[in-house]
C-alpha cells in the first residue's frame, strides 16, 4: 500500500499526485449553450443589456478588490478576494457575450486584435461608455458601508438573476444559472456581517446605520428601466427591474430589522443615469485605475 | 496592547483604513478555530489549518472561503482550538515509546493475498 499525503483525501479525481494544488472537478458553465441571438431580439439591445449587468459586476468587483491588503482581518481579506473573483467571472462572461453579438463600440479600435472581446470592452472603453449603476460604483467607504452596499447589491442582483434563468437568450440563462449560487453566498455573507455590525457594539451599530443611510439613496435609479431593458423584457430576454423591487425590499427590511437597524424611507424612482453612461467622477477614477496597465501596454501578455 | 502570541500574529497588527484602534479590543478577542475538511471521495475529515472568527457560524463560512478555494471539500468542521485537548510533547516517551517493541500487536504473521483491497 502506498503512503497517502493528507491532500490525497481532499482531491477528487487525480491522476497526477503533483496536481492536487490545482483542484479538480471543474466544469464549464457555458459548454454546449447555443450562442445565436434569439429571434426578434436586436443584437445591439442584447449587447447593451449584457454590458449593463457585466459592468455592474466588473465595477463592484473592482470596489471589493480595493480592500485587498487593507482588510481588518486576514479571513475577511480572502473573503473579499473570493467575492471579487466571483463577480469578475460573471463580468467576463457577460462582456464576452456583448462582444460576441458585435457590441464593441470603439473599444476595438483602441485594442489590439489579439485580445478577446471581454478584455477590449473592459480595458478600452471610456468611462462614459460604462453602464454600471451608481450603487455598484459608489466608493467603498468603511467596512460597514462596504458590507451594507454588498448586501443591497447582491440581494438585487440575485433577484434579477433568479428570473434571468428563464431568459430566451440561452447564454444569459446559463450565466444567470451559474451566478445564482455565487450571489446567494454574497448576499448571505453580507447579511451575516450586517447582523453582527448592527446588533454589535455601539460603534459598529453607529457605523452600520450611517452606512445604511448613505447607501439607500443610491437605489433610486436601480428600478427605472431604460428603453433597452423594456424592449428586451417584452422579447422575453431581460428582466424589468421593477418586478424585483418588492422582493428585494422585503429581504433588506428583514435583515435590517434583525440587525436592529432603522430602515430609511425608500427613495422614489429617478430616471436612469448610470445605465445611460452618466456617472460621477468616482467612475472615471475607478476606470482609470482598472485600465491603467492595459492602456499603457496594450499588447502585454504574461 | 495585548502581547503578541504565537497564534499567527495577524490579529495583533492593526490594519484597516479608517477603523480607530481604541475600539475596546474587540478585534483581539476573536477566538481561534481549527478547521477540518472532508473531500468528495474522502471518508474522514482532515485537519487543514486554523483561522480566527468572531463566532461559530462565521468560522464555518470563513473556512469555506479560506480552505475550499480549490474545489477540495464537501464538508467542513470547525472546532474552537481551546476545546481541543492535546498530548504534551514532554509526555512523548511515556505515551508512545511502549508500543514500539510490541511486535505482537501488528498483524505481521498473516499472509495477505494480492487481491485483497487496500487496508
Amino acid at each position: 500500500m502506498h503512503e497517502e499525503t493528507v491532500y490525497d483525501a481532499l482531491t477528487g479525481t487525480h491522476d497526477d499526485a503533483a496536481h492536487w494544488a490545482f483542484g479538480s472537478g471543474f466544469d464549464d458553465p457555458l459548454a454546449g449553450v447555443d450562442t445565436t441571438v434569439p429571434d426578434g431580439v436586436d443584437a445591439a439591445d442584447l449587447g447593451g443589456y449584457c454590458l449593463m449587468l457585466g459592468d455592474d459586476a466588473l465595477v463592484l468587483s473592482q470596489r471589493l478588490t480595493e480592500w485587498l491588503t487593507r482588510s481588518p482581518e486576514l479571513e475577511e481579506e480572502v473573503a473579499f478576494g473570493n467575492l471579487a473573483l466571483d463577480l469578475l467571472g460573471q463580468a467576463r462572461l457577460l462582456l464576452a457575450r456583448a462582444g460576441s453579438v458585435g457590441f464593441l463600440g470603439r473599444s476595438r479600435e483602441r485594442a489590439t486584435d489579439t485580445i478577446p472581446h471581454e478584455d477590449a470592452l473592459a480595458f478600452f472603453r471610456d468611462p462614459a461608455e460604462f453602464r454600471c449603476s451608481a450603487l455598484m460604483a459608489a466608493d467603498g467607504g468603511d467596512f460597514a458601508r462596504t458590507l451594507v452596499r454588498l448586501l443591497v447589491a447582491a440581494t438585487w442582483r440575485l433577484a434579477i438573476f433568479a428570473r434571468l434563468t428563464t431568459s430566451r437568450d440561452p447564454v444569459l440563462a446559463a450565466i444567470a444559472g451559474k451566478g445564482i449560487a455565487e450571489l446567494r453566498y454574497h448576499r448571505d455573507h453580507a447579511a451575516r456581517w450586517v447582523l453582527r455590525l448592527g446588533d454589535g457594539t455601539a460603534e459598529s451599530h453607529r457605523r452600520a446605520q450611517d452606512a445604511v443611510d448613505a447607501i439607500w439613496p443610491l437605489t433610486a435609479d436601480l428600478c427605472s428601466p431604460t428603453d433597452v431593458e423594456t424592449r428586451l423584457r417584452d422579447a422575453g430576454v431581460a428582466v424589468d427591474p421593477r418586478e424585483v423591487q418588492e422582493e428585494v425590499r422585503e429581504v433588506l427590511t428583514h435583515v435590517l430589522e434583525e440587525a436592529t437597524l432603522q430602515v430609511p424611507p425608500w427613495p422614489g424612482p429617478t430616471p436612469p443615469r448610470g445605465r445611460l453612461g452618466q456617472h460621477g467622477p468616482e467612475v472615471a477614477e475607478l476606470v482609470g485605475t482598472l485600465q491603467s496597465l492595459a492602456r499603457r501596454h496594450p499588447a502585454a501578455t504574461w | 496592547m495585548t502581547e503578541l502570541t504565537a497564534e499567527g500574529g495577524h490579529g495583533a497588527v492593526p490594519t484597516g483604513p479608517s477603523v480607530p484602534a481604541g475600539d475596546g479590543g474587540v478585534r483581539s478577542s476573536w477566538p481561534l478555530y481549527e478547521v477540518f475538511v472532508r473531500g468528495k471521495r474522502g471518508l474522514n475529515h482532515v485537519h487543514v489549518g486554523s483561522l480566527h472568527a468572531p463566532d461559530d457560524e462565521m468560522a464555518v463560512h470563513a473556512a469555506r472561503d479560506l480552505y475550499t478555494r480549490r474545489n477540495e471539500g464537501v464538508s467542513i468542521w470547525v472546532v474552537r482550538s481551546a476545546h481541543v485537548t492535546a498530548s504534551s510533547p514532554d509526555e512523548k516517551d511515556p505515551l508512545f515509546a511502549p508500543s514500539g517493541d510490541k511486535v505482537y500487536r501488528h498483524p505481521t504473521f498473516y499472509e495477505i493475498p494480492d487481491d485483497v483491497p487496500h487496508i
